[in-house]
């Protein structure tokens, strides 16, 4: 039966008989194909690689599915990448579950695979496994993608929130709020004119260049769902120190600065999918930062500020008229404010 | 940014302080009108620039703090009932009514849908007519224009499915309260720059001469304010007492001719209860009877809630500029923007919301490596 003739997802097409098997085929496997993916077997079987190894998982339920800059299926690869780009490991496999409302249109879905499908490619990381669920219309928002990594670490950095040490700089890997921005500029409600396309991009490629360069990379931290102020929140809380950051130091594109003024919003709260701190020594952060500027996607890469001495542990802000106040943790929802 | 940036010029910030600082003999109480103002006095840490010949003290002109949990609880009545849109500004969204708030209800199967202009509310019950759209009518005169202009609209396209839980209210009116008060310490006022815009200055003229006070109208960045409080403390050290206007690339004497006769045609002026203030006569709209179709609390029949504030919650007397938000015991410990125990906590323009959001390194500020 060919695929043009459901034009939709039906009930059947997650029931695990022949409409299922010739959606995977035709659907995911032609484009994720590999010689793991394709032994078509329960799990993927591979040889374990040598050196320690990062493992992840993530969900992405964005809506809406395609934004400027973006869509869930890209959103999916890169976001799961990035999470081991964290631990300076490099992707060597994704495995991919989507949970698909009946009634999804099969050119929708095709797109979003074909999107996965490419990100993944770009990457370099082979979708090995995967599992498709289809759920009856209304008990999901049109697609949920699911990605878990595994990754390997090819170096003996300790790369986490206690490896963070007193003067170390915090560099950041470019501007804020991308792609918080642009989706709510789609929001339903919330009509405005935007030119702000979403950051989605993966970064493993800069932190293993730090990494190859030398950098004794101290911490890594993505700044995805509440953006850069619950990022210092929560390592600051984790590695029991103070952290000081400035605000005239830390980039905003200028759409994203208005979009946020209209709404009411501050830029530090708003997510970002390919934008991350690095904690390294101050003594190497111009290194570091040369690495960075290197590649695009960090190619506007500064240092915003440094770890404290011993203190409480806070996350502080010197603010352009010179004061200095705590950045404090983001309450977890960005609603636009009356004026 | 192009008409921001020139307003947050960190020279001329020094210099107006420093005008500020020379200008004054003695230590001047101000008050901001605007949650606004204070979430920008406090970002920019102006209150500590100008201390000690300037206090600052912060008003009740954030309409989510002043809104009162009767109505609150209202909007969560509405919200949880099948076949209903309640259409809503975002930050209504987390302010707790006696039993939760929107997002609760939200949860909960309702259709608590964010908005941004009243007439997207409009659009919405004119898309789905076979559902109620009830439009949550909260703000100052700001806001106001916007609703008044959504229900004629309404009344126009000849759409039944639309109705208002109107609770807005007025600045002048308890700019009066607050100086009438025995206690009153507001030796001056910054008054609210977008208020003005709409409703113009004559308002405050009366007020200005009566308890004789100087009323600045004043804009929302550091800059705009900080001239706001030199022309307010000029005023004082003369022993004037007039109305000025700061915000001047904005505001007009005679204000926004065309969005006053939209409020008045729809609205009239209502007594009604603020959030820690209490009851001020003439300082609410209401719908104008032969609008009361569009009303949401005759359509629906709501029953009438009680109003309810903790007692040792001491918003009352912050609202009224006889207390800071630090000088309250429960600030920052019983009460924080998670679990607010009152008006000026509720909102995140709140005088308490904004000194937790932007709150200095209490005792030890650890010092940058040499």
């Amino acid at each position: 039966m060919p695929i043009v003739h459901h034009e939709r997802i039906l009930m059947a097409h997650g029931g695990g008989g022949r409409l299922m098997h010739q959606l995977i085929e035709s659907v995911f496997l032609r484009p994720f194909g590999n010689p793991v993916l394709n032994a078509a077997h329960d799990s993927a079987q591979f040889l374990p690689p040598t050196g320690r190894l990062a493992f992840t998982t993530d969900s992405y339920v964005v809506n809406p599915i395609f934004f400027p800059g973006g869509d869930i299926g890209s959103l999916a690869v890169h976001g799961t990448v990035n999470d081991l780009a964290m631990s300076g490991a490099r992707p060597i496999g994704l495995s991919c579950a989507f949970i698909i409302e009946e009634g999804l249109s099969m050119e929708t879905l095709s797109r979003v695979a074909k999107s996965l499908a490419e990100a993944a490619a770009n990457c370099g990381v082979p979708i090995v496994t995967g599992d498709t669920k289809v759920v009856e219309r209304g008990k999901c928002d049109s697609i949920f993608i699911n990605t878990s990594g595994i990754g390997i670490m090819e170096h003996s950095l300790c790369i986490s929130p206690q490896g963070i040490r007193p003067g170390d700089a915090i560099l950041l890997s470019g501007d804020l709020g991308r792609h918080g921005m642009a989706v709510m500029a789609l929001r339903e409600g919330l009509q405005f004119e935007s030119s702000i396309e979403s950051d989605s991009a993966p970064v493993h490629q800069p932190v293993l260049a730090m990494i190859q360069a030398g950098v004794s990379i101290h911490c890594l931290r993505d700044l995805t769902r509440c953006g850069l102020s619950a990022a210092l929140n929560e390592l600051a809380e984790a590695s029991g120190l103070a952290l000081q950051v400035e605000e005239s130091l830390i980039p905003v594109n200028e759409d994203v600065h208005a979009a946020c003024e209209l709404l009411g919003l501050d830029p530090l709260c708003v997510a970002n999918e390919a934008r991350f701190i690095a904690f390294i020594p101050a003594a190497e952060s111009e290194m570091a930062l040369n690495v960075l500027r290197s590649f695009q996607v960090s190619g506007n890469a500064v240092c915003i500020g440094q770890v404290m001495n011993p203190g409480d542990p806070a996350v502080l802000i010197k603010s352009r008229m010179g004061s200095i106040r705590l950045l404090d943790m983001p309450s977890g929802e960005l609603l636009p404010r009356i004026c | 940014m192009k008409f921001l940036d020139e307003y947050r010029s960190v020279p001329m910030a020094k210099k107006l302080v420093r005008q500020i600082h020379q200008r004054t003999s003695r230590t001047w109480t101000l008050m901001e009108m605007c949650g606004g103002q204070t979430h920008a006095i406090m970002k920019a840490g102006l209150d500590d620039l100008l201390s000690p010949c300037i206090r600052l003290v912060h008003g009740p002109g954030c309409p989510v703090c002043v809104t009162p949990m009767h109505v609150v609880d209202e909007a969560l009545d509405l919200a949880s009932r099948p076949g209903l849109v309640f259409a809503s500004f975002g930050d209504m969204l987390r302010v707790p009514g006696s039993h939760g708030d929107l997002r609760g209800v939200k949860a909960a199967g309702g259709d608590v849908r964010v908005v941004y202009c009243p007439l997207e509310a409009v659009k919405m019950a004119i898309q789905n007519p076979s559902l109620e759209v009830v439009f949550f009518g909260i703000g100052f005169e700001t806001t106001a224009p916007a609703t008044a202009l959504a229900v004629l609209q309404a009344r126009q396209a000849g759409i039944r499915n639309f109705s208002l839980l109107v609770s807005h209210v007025l600045v002048p009116p308890a700019i009066e309260t607050l100086l009438a008060d025995p206690d009153c310490t507001i030796q001056g006022f910054l008054a609210a720059g977008h208020v003005c815009a709409v409703m113009g200055c004559t308002e405050y003229v009366p007020i200005a001469d009566r308890f004789k006070v100087p009323i600045v109208v004043t804009g929302f960045e550091p800059l705009d304010l900080l001239q706001g409080i030199l022309m307010a403390v000029t005023q004082l050290e003369a022993n004037h007492a007039q109305v000025e206007i700061q915000y001047s690339r904005v505001v007009r004497q005679d204000g926004n001719a065309a969005a006053r006769t939209l409020m008045e045609s729809v609205f009239e002026r209502i007594s009604a209860n603020w959030r820690g203030l209490g009851e001020i006569p003439a300082s609410g709209l209401g719908l104008r009877a032969e609008f009361s179709a569009f009303d949401a609390r005759k359509k629906f029949r709501l029953q009438k809630f009680e109003d309810f504030d903790p007692v040792e919650c001491i918003s009352g007397l912050i609202l009224r500029g006889l207390r800071k938000p630090v000088e309250c015991p429960c600030f920052g410990a019983s009460c924080t923007p998670e679990f607010p125990l009152g008006a000026t906590m509720v909102s995140e323009e709140g005088a308490c919301a904004a000194y937790y959001r932007y709150r200095t390194p209490s005792t030890s500020v650890p010092h940058p490596l040499p």
